[in-house]
């Protein structure tokens, strides 16, 4: 069962027109560096310049991981502060400083770009077969524009901060804060436009290049997410950098729409945020669940339980997720009847994520597992992902989001869903494909030793909070009453842990990119298109065209059951 | 308050319904978490790769579709459950009784000011009477705060600009904490207090040792004529403008056709932009008192137009 | 005549191309279409709640001006599917002439633009800097007027990069750098006026139409 009929010639006349370069099976583990995307060009401009998919995905891995670390760094401060209940570490201004930078780095510097801009951007041509992005010089804008973003968070960072929360609320942001909220938003304003760069983007590359013989639904259920994702990037992102831009203005020249002190309204803007930052919340989720998907069906051997019922999860995730921002409004005065309609809605999204749910634990029906590193994190992403989506249950029900709103339940729940669910996602995909990104296997027992030290370290440090939340403390608080506090201090310790769990990561891929052992093509054995390139792929990613012939995730060939008829490429639609 | 502890008072009359929610959906989760955990691990050893379990073959269409169908379909009942049980613990909530005691509230960075009908003033403090709902008129000097008592499992933001109310009745006597829930600043943290719960006769016994501050509804009163309103309002002014004894509840026809009902928000928009919303026959001549009352002073002539207006009688 | 310098490398062929190109622009519209609809609710909200300081706002916008920017925008939107379609057929004069009589409209347009802006300034219309407003309630009049600044300054920032973008190509055309028969180019400029275009048929009713019929 080829996937890729190329320019070996084997079969159908896809590559005859193109150049035929050698074929990896020629090459193997010697081939010659000199074809990859490492190497095909040398010096800081050929990679600050470059138009490769793979090298922006690399630059974008780079600039995110610095994001990560001061987002981290930031976080690191806040539950040291945490430990007591007096502010005895920073200044209440300098705590909530802490968290505002935590949020908006975390974020938009992090989560937003995590996956679909460097993950998506390195695999989403090769998993198509395509030979980049449809428009490759768009792409490298937008890591530019995320760098300049970048550079005025920065900016803000060095000036003494902003202390507005990452949710920007007016009249806070536009009158009584202190802090370079101007900057901030400039900064966020600036990075909307890379991530709609972006999502545009992906969207039009899969639609127009996709390789002959990928139909819609033999698409690599990663690609589907990833497409999922950038339709939310496209339609939300305009609106939050749309408010921003009045923020901004109203903070500077004030004159605006949203001081009530000006005849304006405060609860409009928590609409405009939200209308934006809840479908955010989908941007950076749904990409997980498409690295889950390739982790699982790998490492179980098995094809993905009820493929299609997996692309309509996604889509519909994606589209009801723009219907659902009032449940961040149901104590800001919001009438019974929109709160109605939004915890109404709020409930119909777990659906869909019910349905991921369970077909990843089926997919492990028969299967044939291995518990290796990646497939470590995608069970734990499973795990997580569904207490934090249980939670969101809660928060979506009218009388429990009375109580817990703006407690540490909430954020407990966001926090399972992005760093349970996003961050374990994150990890997993990187570890499945960094023999393929960098051509060199990473140390296993110490990955899987790392994977579970997340795990733990990161329950540790969340599952305390909600009990916190419950019991009503608020968030965002400098100081606390004391019966908080063993809580604040188990927290504090599982950070501890987690910490030390993000750090080794970031030890070992170094050390293997000079000490690690030579990664093969496919050392996974796996299936799609980007394992049938060379590891790390040249520079056009494919020495001719690939065809696909098959359905995505062909582990084990389609069975003639006892019935009789074949079941082959239909399997699982549903019977219309 | 107390040590360590999983479980926050139930102190109101709200608390045993969102708890029963609560834990209804914990237990729900609880097992829905369980299930999955064990399937997976169960799984992953079961059909580790190289154990005697058979490992490929392809479970047939048909099972699939039902597997997808009734995984798509159980959840979507229990959740359409659970949303119409919820939802329907929540209506009252929107709808304050109409005997509550109302108290004002006024949030500004960084403290809560209460007063009680009779006049008496706390900061970061409330007393409250116990069996009686309580419904509380709340305003903000400057920013998004949001009053949150959670023993009594209520919270409602405080927006600026807006006339916000929340309901909620105690049914045990002790004290709780207040937080605000809403980040507005600096001292965010700092701005918490107490509310404490007493039987009604300790209440009362309460009120009557307190210095009585003038009532809302004199302040307002006595703003109604410090501030000039009565030369043109009262009948026999120099200037004519509409009266306001009885206009409190009732339809009031504008200029221009529209008809609109004198509620808390019409009589703001009317004090702070007189120019929005012109009373049919009459000239829009009224200044705008924006800037040059607070607050406070706004809910004190809110509160004393009301005690004038439709079926209501000076107090 | 298929031009090689047309095609880039990551496309297989010329069509996949246009309809990459094409795609593209639609999937940038809609996200445009989304900018303005969060200003657009803004004005809703506020329309609704505060209709007659809206309506005397409204009635005091240059209407004169504003409809003759509505007729020179629409005829731009017929000189350029005149390019377009010149584009097609290969006819290079045609392009050239239809492109610069689109910018020409354009240009007209603004002019006119910044002689209202001007108009606005007299009669102390500008929020945050010169407003004075007396037939009703100020604040919320000056809400009015500062969306309608922000609303027609996003578009006319539009319509200037807009009109960059034409006398660029017409630039690239008229010196014949540009297989304009072969790429999308003509059809994805024209989308991008057409929004433009567009744009403005909501604003002109939303900016010059309130409050007149009383």
């Amino acid at each position: 069962m080829n996937t890729i009929v190329d320019a070996q010639g084997s079969g159908s006349s896809g590559g005859s027109g193109s150049h035929s370069l050698p074929r990896q099976a020629e090459r193997g583990v010697g081939r010659e560096e000199a074809t990859s995307y490492l190497t095909a060009g040398h010096g800081v401009k050929s990679w600050l310049f470059t138009t490769d998919h793979k090298r922006i995905a690399i630059l974008y891995a780079l600039t995110i991981t610095v994001f990560f670390f001061i987002g981290g760094a930031a976080a690191t401060l806040i539950r040291m502060e945490l430990f007591t209940p007096a502010g005895d570490l920073v200044s209440a201004e300098g705590y909530n400083k802490l968290f505002t930078l935590h949020g908006v780095i975390m974020v938009w510097f992090f989560l937003v770009p995590a996956i679909p801009a460097t993950l998506g951007n390195f695999l989403l041509p090769l998993m198509l077969g395509a030979r980049d992005l449809a428009f490759p010089r768009l792409n490298l804008m937008s890591w530019w524009l995320i760098v300049i973003a970048g550079a005025f968070v920065l900016y803000v960072l060095v000036m003494g901060g902003v202390d507005t929360g990452w949710t920007f609320y007016a009249p806070y942001s536009t009158t009584y804060s202190n802090g370079y909220v101007v900057a901030a938003a400039a900064g966020i304003f600036v990075s909307g436009f890379s991530t709609i760069a972006t999502g545009l983007n992906f969207i039009v590359t899969t639609h127009t290049m996709r390789a002959p013989g990928m139909h819609w639904f033999r698409v690599p259920l990663f690609v589907w997410s990833i497409y999922a994702t950038a339709l939310i990037m496209l339609l939300a992102t305009p609106v939050l950098a749309m408010a921003l831009l009045l923020i901004m203005i109203e903070r500077l020249l004030g004159v605006g729409i949203f001081d009530p002190a000006l005849g304006g309204d405060p609860v409009l803007f928590e609409h405009l945020f939200w209308f934006y930052s809840h479908p955010a919340v989908y941007i950076m989720i749904l990409p997980g669940m498409g690295v889950v998907t390739e982790i699982v069906t790998c490492f179980a051997r098995r094809r993905i339980f009820g493929y299609q019922f997996m692309v309509y999860a996604l889509l519909s995730i994606a589209v009801v997720g723009f219907f659902v921002w009032g449940h961040h409004m149901f104590v800001a005065g919001q009438s019974m009847y929109a709160g109605l309609v939004f915890s109404f809605l709020s409930y119909v999204i777990a659906v869909p994520s019910a349905i991921k749910v369970f077909n990843w634990t089926a997919t492990l029906y028969r299967g044939s597992i291995v518990l290796d590193a990646p497939m470590l994190y995608a069970l734990g992403f499973i795990g997580l992902f569904t207490m934090g989506g249980l939670t969101g249950l809660f928060v979506a029900s009218l009388p429990i989001d009375v109580h817990v709103h703006d407690t540490y339940f909430v954020v407990a729940h966001f926090h399972y869903v992005m760093v349970g669910g996003m961050v374990s996602a994150f990890f997993g995909g990187l570890h499945f494909w960094w023999p393929k990104i960098t051509g060199r296997l990473y140390p296993e027992a110490w990955a899987r030793f790392a994977a579970l030290l997340m795990f733990f370290g990161f329950n540790m440090t969340f599952f305390p909070q909600f009990i916190l939340g419950w019991m009503g403390m608020p968030r965002r608080y400098h100081e606390y009453p004391s019966e908080f506090q063993v809580y604040h201090v188990l927290s504090s310790a599982g950070a501890v842990v987690l910490g030390a769990a993000y750090l080794l990561p970031l030890g070992y891929f170094l050390w293997s990119l000079r000490y690690g052992q030579p990664a093969s093509d496919n050392p996974w054995d796996a299936k799609g298109l980007e394992w049938r390139t060379a590891s790390p792929p040249p520079k056009h990613n494919f020495p001719s065209t690939p065809r696909v012939d098959e359905e995505a995730y062909d582990y084990h060939p389609p069975r003639r059951p006892p019935g009789g008829h074949l079941d082959h490429p239909s399997d699982g639609r549903p019977a219309s | 308050m107390e040590g360590l502890s999983f479980f926050p008072k139930e102190a109101s009359t709200f608390a045993p319904r969102t708890d029963a929610v609560f834990f209804t959906l914990l237990g729900l989760s609880a097992f829905m978490t369980l299930a999955v955990a064990f399937l997976l691990v169960y799984f992953c050893t079961r059909y580790r790769r190289g154990s005697k379990a058979r490992h490929g073959g392809r479970v047939s269409k048909l099972i699939d579709l039902e597997f997808e169908a009734g995984w798509s379909l159980i959840p979507l009942f229990i959740f359409l459950f659970l949303f119409t049980w919820a939802a329907g613990q929540e209506f009252t909530l929107f709808y304050p009784p109409k005997d509550a005691l109302e108290i004002s509230v006024v949030g500004k960075q960084w403290m809560w000011k209460t007063e009680h009908p009779g006049g008496q003033r706390e900061i970061n403090a409330l007393h409250i009477p116990i069996g009686r709902p309580i419904k509380l008129d709340m305003v903000s000097q400057d920013t998004i705060h949001s009053f949150y008592v959670p023993a009594f499992r209520v919270k409602h933001d405080v927006v600026p600009g807006r006339d916000n109310e929340m309901w909620f009745e105690a049914k045990e006597p002790g004290a709780y904490r207040l937080f605000c829930a809403e980040f507005c600043g600096t001292d965010h943290s700092r701005m918490i207090g107490t509310i404490t719960a007493m039987p009604p006769e300790d209440y009362a016994r309460w009120l009557d040792a307190q210095p009585t501050g003038e009532t809302l509804v004199a302040e307002g009163r006595r703003l109604y004529h410090e501030l000039g309103c009565s030369g043109c309002h009262e009948a026999g002014g120099s200037v004519r403008a509409p009266p306001l004894h009885g206009l409190y509840g009732g339809p009031v026809p504008l200029e221009g056709g529209a008809v609109v009902t004198a509620d808390e928000r019409y009589v703001r928009d009317s004090i702070l932009r007189p120019k929005s919303q012109v009373a049919a026959g009459y000239k829009p001549i009224m200044p705008s008192f924006q800037g040059s009352i607070d607050e406070g002073e706004l809910q004190a002539l809110q509160a004393w137009i009301r005690s004038i207006g439709d079926g209501g009688k000076e107090g | 005549m298929s031009d090689p310098q047309a095609l880039a490398e990551q496309f297989d062929d010329l069509g996949q191309q246009r309809h990459a190109a094409e795609l593209g622009m639609w999937i940038f519209l809609a996200t445009e279409a989304l900018f303005f609809g969060g200003l657009l609710l803004g004005y809703a909200v506020y329309r609704h709640l505060y209709p007659e300081a809206w309506f005397a706002a409204a009635r005091e916008t240059e209407i004169l001006i504003g409809t003759a920017n509505t007729a020179i925008l629409l005829t731009s939107s017929l000189t350029m599917w005149l390019a377009v379609r010149a584009g097609e057929e290969g006819r290079r004069d045609a392009v050239t002439l239809a492109l610069g009589l689109t910018a020409t409209l354009g240009a007209f347009f603004l002019g006119l633009k910044a002689y209202e802006y001007y108009l606005d300034w007299d009669n102390s219309l500008v929020p945050g800097l010169r407003f004075a407003f007396e037939k009703a309630d100020p604040e919320h009049a000056e809400i009015f007027y500062y969306l309608y600044f922000f609303l027609t300054g996003v578009h006319a920032v539009h319509l200037t990069v807009a009109i960059t973008a034409v006398l660029v190509v017409l630039f690239l055309v008229r010196t014949g750098r540009l297989a304009y028969q072969q790429s999308a180019t003509l059809t994805v400029l024209g989308l991008y006026w057409h929004l433009v275009d567009v744009v403005w048929i909501f604003l002109y009713p939303l900016i010059y139409l309130p409050g007149r019929s009383q």
